[in-house]
């Protein structure tokens, strides 16, 4: 049975591996959790999943898999009456409590209850649910009992089994999602590479004592001091259409000013043409010359363009295509230059992915790039840092 | 051995049933959270209800595995040699035990706790597999094998800022301590301050989860910012009449630079406070 739990998840795309799946196995041979669908969700969970941002994806497929589930030894007898039971006491008004007494109280209620879900058992072999959601059992989450009473699914359900799962309280950690500034800072932390690069600084105690015994003397070595090597140099979209992801655009550079030792930004408006700026405000007056910037940095700087790359094909393609003034080169020409130069080089787009295939220019843009454009969530900059660090 | 809280320590049903696994299993458990929910006291308060030993070690950048493990100390032994010491041809006297020897040689099990795991280099945990799997390593300088008399309990704490190597994980349990809902911090802080004023520590908390709804703010405060602000709170003898406002959001809490601690973020909040004060008048 629980093979095809394993199973679940793997087709959810989890990282689940046939060790940890042993360790699940064994921890319940151990008699680690009780009878309790609730412990056992807690226990699967910290076997299997060991990042957080796998939890939804877990909660998804735990929640499908509980819904098909008929039986499962030893959870069955116990679970549902005592679930049940919270549901119930829960969820009951005045006037149910009383009808309730007309019933014939309490217990014969539950007993009639019991034996419908073992009716129901019978009648609906392979088909019924197990109680819990989707209400074709007697009870449970999303239904109404025979008698009326109606068992809720918003309230009571607090400390009930399927509420952890169902909820979906981790959510946002799911990694195609969010992104906040730490999040950005994690994933450029993976560009941020510590080399030994440069002049021998440092007295490397270590080898000099190694090498002194094995030459039987004084052999003295230095090494260069450790330290983040990594060059960024980033072009960031502004104003029009970029004006929906300013925070996002803000958060990222918050987060890239912080990671590197050499970080130089550069503004440009759309595309990039003949001139980029630093300074906004004084884009008119401060401007500097492309030409200037590939000559100035070195191609071992790594390049990040950040832009949604939305506008009119024209403004890419055709010399003067530019809104601004008249440009003699069309924009393509300037991003394929840059991509020429700066072997590391990625773009990252703040629309969704789904939509850029329905958008001329960024299709456009994306083969300027060779293909290396990403959107800002968290496993897309992850794809943009992998490529740039490799 | 089970381990069901303490005192000092508010334990999640769910977290509780990691550190069981753990200590029956004797996998190590590695916890991530949010910064300040107590990841690193979790250890701390096992092992004092477990009435166990607690050996720490506290992982940096420069870490590296083999620390953990033994060192050998050549520069000593090499000015042992010059002045004729005769310990020099021992070469036991030179091997200085790490953390994770020192946790494998105790005859009665004990907690070890790696901390911040996340903050060495991307090799650090690959390099700890064997010895995390099977609790046992080689030692080249006396052609030694060092097993566990006892295994540890293992907890490892990550902030997130390196992954983890596939293999490194398969071999841990991991929980993820979520932020505590109102119910749970009030636990937390009735621990902390059991003589605190219901009154004060109602408005507190209100203003507390206010805070940190706030959109926009970069660092949210944590439990442990929360609980610095409650003493700051006593310590200062603010009344709960201060903490409280008809419209809370046109007051700036007293003391808030313990809840929020990053310059911006103070400035987001203060701004925030006056739109809305402004608004209102």
């Amino acid at each position: 049975m629980l093979i095809d739990f394993f199973l679940k998840l793997k087709s959810h795309k989890l990282p689940v591996s046939i060790k940890e799946y042993l360790t699940l196995l064994e921890a319940m041979g151990k008699g680690l959790i009780g009878p309790s669908v609730d412990e056992f969700y807690y226990l699967s969970r910290i076997a299997l999943v060991k990042d957080e941002a796998n939890f939804d994806k877990f909660d998804r497929a735990f929640s499908e898999f509980w819904q098909g589930v008929e039986t499962i030894p030893g959870i069955e007898a116990q679970v549902p009456l005592e679930w049940l039971l919270k549901q119930v006491e829960l969820t009951l008004s005045e006037e149910e409590k009383k009808q309730i007494q007309a019933l014939g109280g309490w217990d014969k209620l539950m007993e009639t209850l019991k034996q419908r879900l073992e009716e129901q058992k019978g009648r609906h072999q392979g088909g019924s649910k197990w109680i819990g959601t989707g209400g074709t059992s007697p009870f449970g989450a999303y239904g109404y009992n025979p008698e009326g009473i109606r068992i809720g699914q918003d309230k009571g359900r607090n400390r009930s089994a399927v509420k952890v799962w169902d909820q979906r309280e981790y959510q946002n950690l799911d990694d195609s999602v969010e992104l906040g500034t730490r999040n950005i800072k994690v994933a450029l932390r993976r560009l941020r590479r510590f080399a030994r690069d440069g002049a021998p600084e440092e007295f490397d105690l270590d080898t000099t004592i190694n090498q002194t015994a094995r030459k039987a003397y004084l052999d003295i070595h230095m090494r260069p001091e450790r330290h983040n090597t990594v060059k960024v140099l980033m072009l960031m979209d502004i104003g029009g259409t970029m004006d929906d992801h300013v925070k996002l655009a803000e958060e990222l550079f918050s987060a890239a000013k912080t990671e590197f030792k050499h970080l130089e930004f550069f503004y440009f408006h759309n595309c990039l043409y003949d001139f980029v700026w630093k300074d906004n405000r004084r884009r008119h007056a401060e401007r500097t010359r492309t030409w200037d910037l590939l000559h100035k940095y070195g191609h071992d700087y790594k390049v990040i363009f950040v832009g949604d790359a939305t506008m009119s094909p024209y403004e890419i393609l055709q010399p003067g295509g530019s809104i601004e003034y008249f440009n003699e080169e069309p924009g393509a020409v300037w991003v394929k230059r840059v991509a020429e130069v700066y072997s590391k080089c990625v773009w990252l787009n703040p629309e969704p992915e789904e939509i850029w295939g329905y958008r001329q220019s960024i299709q456009v843009m994306k083969e300027l790039m060779n293909g290396r454009m990403y959107p800002t969530t968290l496993a897309g900059l992850e794809r943009a840092m992998r490529v740039l660090s490799k | 051995m089970r381990f069901s809280g303490s005192a000092d320590y508010v334990s999640t049903e769910d977290l509780t049933l990691a550190v069981n696994a753990a200590i029956t299993l004797q996998r190590p458990l590695l916890v991530k959270g949010e910064p300040g929910t107590g990841k690193t006291m979790l250890a701390v308060q096992v092992a004092k209800a477990l009435g166990v030993p607690l050996l720490e070690w506290h992982i940096k950048s420069t870490t590296k595995a083999q620390q953990g493990l033994y060192e050998y100390d050549a520069v000593s032994r090499l000015r042992d040699s010059q002045l004729g010491d005769q310990r020099v041809h021992d070469i036991h006297n030179y091997i200085v035990k790490g953390m994770l020897w020192q946790a494998f040689s105790r005859d009665e099990p004990c907690v070890l706790l790696i901390d911040e795991v996340d903050k060495a280099d991307i090799e650090f945990p690959n390099d700890l597999l064997r010895e995390l799997d099977r609790m046992e390593f080689y030692v080249y300088e006396t052609r030694e094998l060092v097993q566990a008399k006892q295994r540890p309990i293992v907890f490892i704490t990550s902030n997130n800022e390196k992954e983890l190597p596939d293999a490194f994980l398969r071999r841990c349990f991991f929980h993820y301590i979520r932020f505590p809902d109102k119910e749970t911090m009030e636990k937390i802080v009735a621990v902390h301050f059991p003589k605190l004023k219901k009154a004060l520590l109602r408005e507190a908390m209100e203003v507390f989860f206010e805070v940190r709804e706030v959109p926009g703010l970069k660092k949210k405060p944590s439990t442990s910012e929360l609980l610095d602000w409650l003493k700051l709170l006593l310590a200062e003898d603010i009344s709960p009449e201060a903490l409280r406002s008809n419209d809370r959001k046109t007051i700036i809490p007293p003391l808030h630079g313990a809840l929020l601690k990053n310059e911006q973020d103070v400035h987001l909040f203060e701004r925030l406070v006056f739109m809305t004060r402004a608004k209102g008048g």
